[in-house]
């Protein structure tokens, strides 16, 4: 498949997806509100998804063969749930754990650090 | 009554702008894909964390099947604000179709939460509109991202950490709201045996199956309880 035609495909695959997930309400579950099993998986699968996402990507982030494994990912991790915890703005968090990972992938000053 | 739905939006276009333009950054950034590429997904797909997602998913050219299954996961959670919004979408006609497609987590809570007259036919038409306004802020801030990602020349190594940040959060804010740290558990497990087993390719969709199975098996020891607990008092 050629470049653009694989970018057609993902956008038009991730808008169907998306759209799906708007729409299915509205077309099966006029009559099932009320099922405890539907209730259920609406309290605990959100929550349950992006901890999920959250850890795969954590994990995906983190430099495995440095001096203390991880330890990019989870101090700037860390810093994201500190800051969040203390102001609980979104995106004050996300800039302050990207900045902060930014900084230690971009001037490797955990490795030197922990060298010296 | 354009103005007024502006201030009732305005508090999401300061939360779309900059998101959006994360978005076009990242996109920009890791990608070699033209930019514009970046705002017609904010038109066609339109789901923050969804698109931010799709930028990592693009980048490993993973397979259609996979993102399907990845990109409908994620936005699981939107299946159940339809749920809630049945009645209310009720009678739209023509606009009922765009309600549900601009159906994002902000816009759900601001048509959820704000107070409504008798007058349905108007009330909907309100909903129309901060639908439609909540939309072109993010499309407004995946353009500016993408240009500036692609004509400001820094060092953006790292940045894709933006996504694991955005994860974060919305675990912490999944949590407060739920009050409940049982499915952040078994999500964090879940990915953790998928982590060990699986490779990367895999991972994602392996450790949804799992916390799925989990919630289910967790749904039927909590109706066992309860049916046991309604014969004990008959």
């Amino acid at each position: 498949m050629s470049e653009t035609g694989y970018l057609v495909a993902f956008i038009s695959v991730a808008a169907i997806a998306t759209f799906a997930t708007r729409i299915i309400p509205f077309l099966f579950f006029e009559r099932h509100t009320e099922h405890p099993l539907i209730k259920h998986l609406g309290r605990y699968l959100p929550a349950a998804v992006m901890a999920l996402l959250a850890t795969v990507f954590l994990q995906r982030s983190g430099d495995w063969s440095a001096t203390v494994p991880g330890l990019d990912t989870i101090l700037a991790g860390a810093l994201v749930v500190v800051i969040h915890l203390w102001r609980r703005n979104a995106l004050l968090s996300i800039a302050a754990g990207t900045a902060a990972y930014m900084l230690i992938r971009q001037t490797g000053i955990l490795d030197s650090g922990l060298a010296g | 009554m354009n103005s007024s739905v502006f201030r009732l939006t305005l508090p999401i276009l300061f939360g779309y702008l900059p998101l959006g333009m994360a978005f076009g950054v990242l996109f920009a950034t890791q990608l070699d894909y033209a930019w514009w590429a970046a705002p017609l997904m904010g038109i066609l797909i339109y789901a923050g964390a969804g698109q931010i997602l799709a930028v990592s998913l693009l980048a490993a050219n993973a397979g259609l099947l996979e993102v399907f299954i990845a990109m409908f996961v994620l936005n699981a959670r939107h299946l159940f604000y339809g749920l809630s919004l049945l009645g209310q979408f009720r009678g739209a006609g023509w606009r009922k179709l765009y309600l549900i497609f601009g159906l994002t987590d902000e816009t759900y809570s601001l048509l959820t939460s704000r107070s409504r007259s008798q007058d349905t036919l108007h009330e909907l038409d309100v909903d129309f509109r901060i639908t439609a306004f909540n939309q072109v802020y993010w499309v407004v801030g995946c353009t500016l991202g993408a240009l500036l990602g692609r004509n400001v020349a820094f060092d953006s190594t790292g940045i894709e950490f933006a996504l694991v940040a955005l994860f974060i959060v919305l675990t912490i804010e999944q949590l407060k709201a739920l009050g409940d740290s049982f499915p952040v558990w078994a999500g964090a497990a879940a990915a953790g045996i998928a982590m060990i087993l699986l490779p990367p390719a895999h991972q994602l969709i392996g450790a949804i199956a799992i916390v799925t199975a989990v919630l289910l098996l967790q749904y039927r020891n909590l109706r066992a309880r309860s049916g046991a607990e309604g014969n004990n008092h008959v």
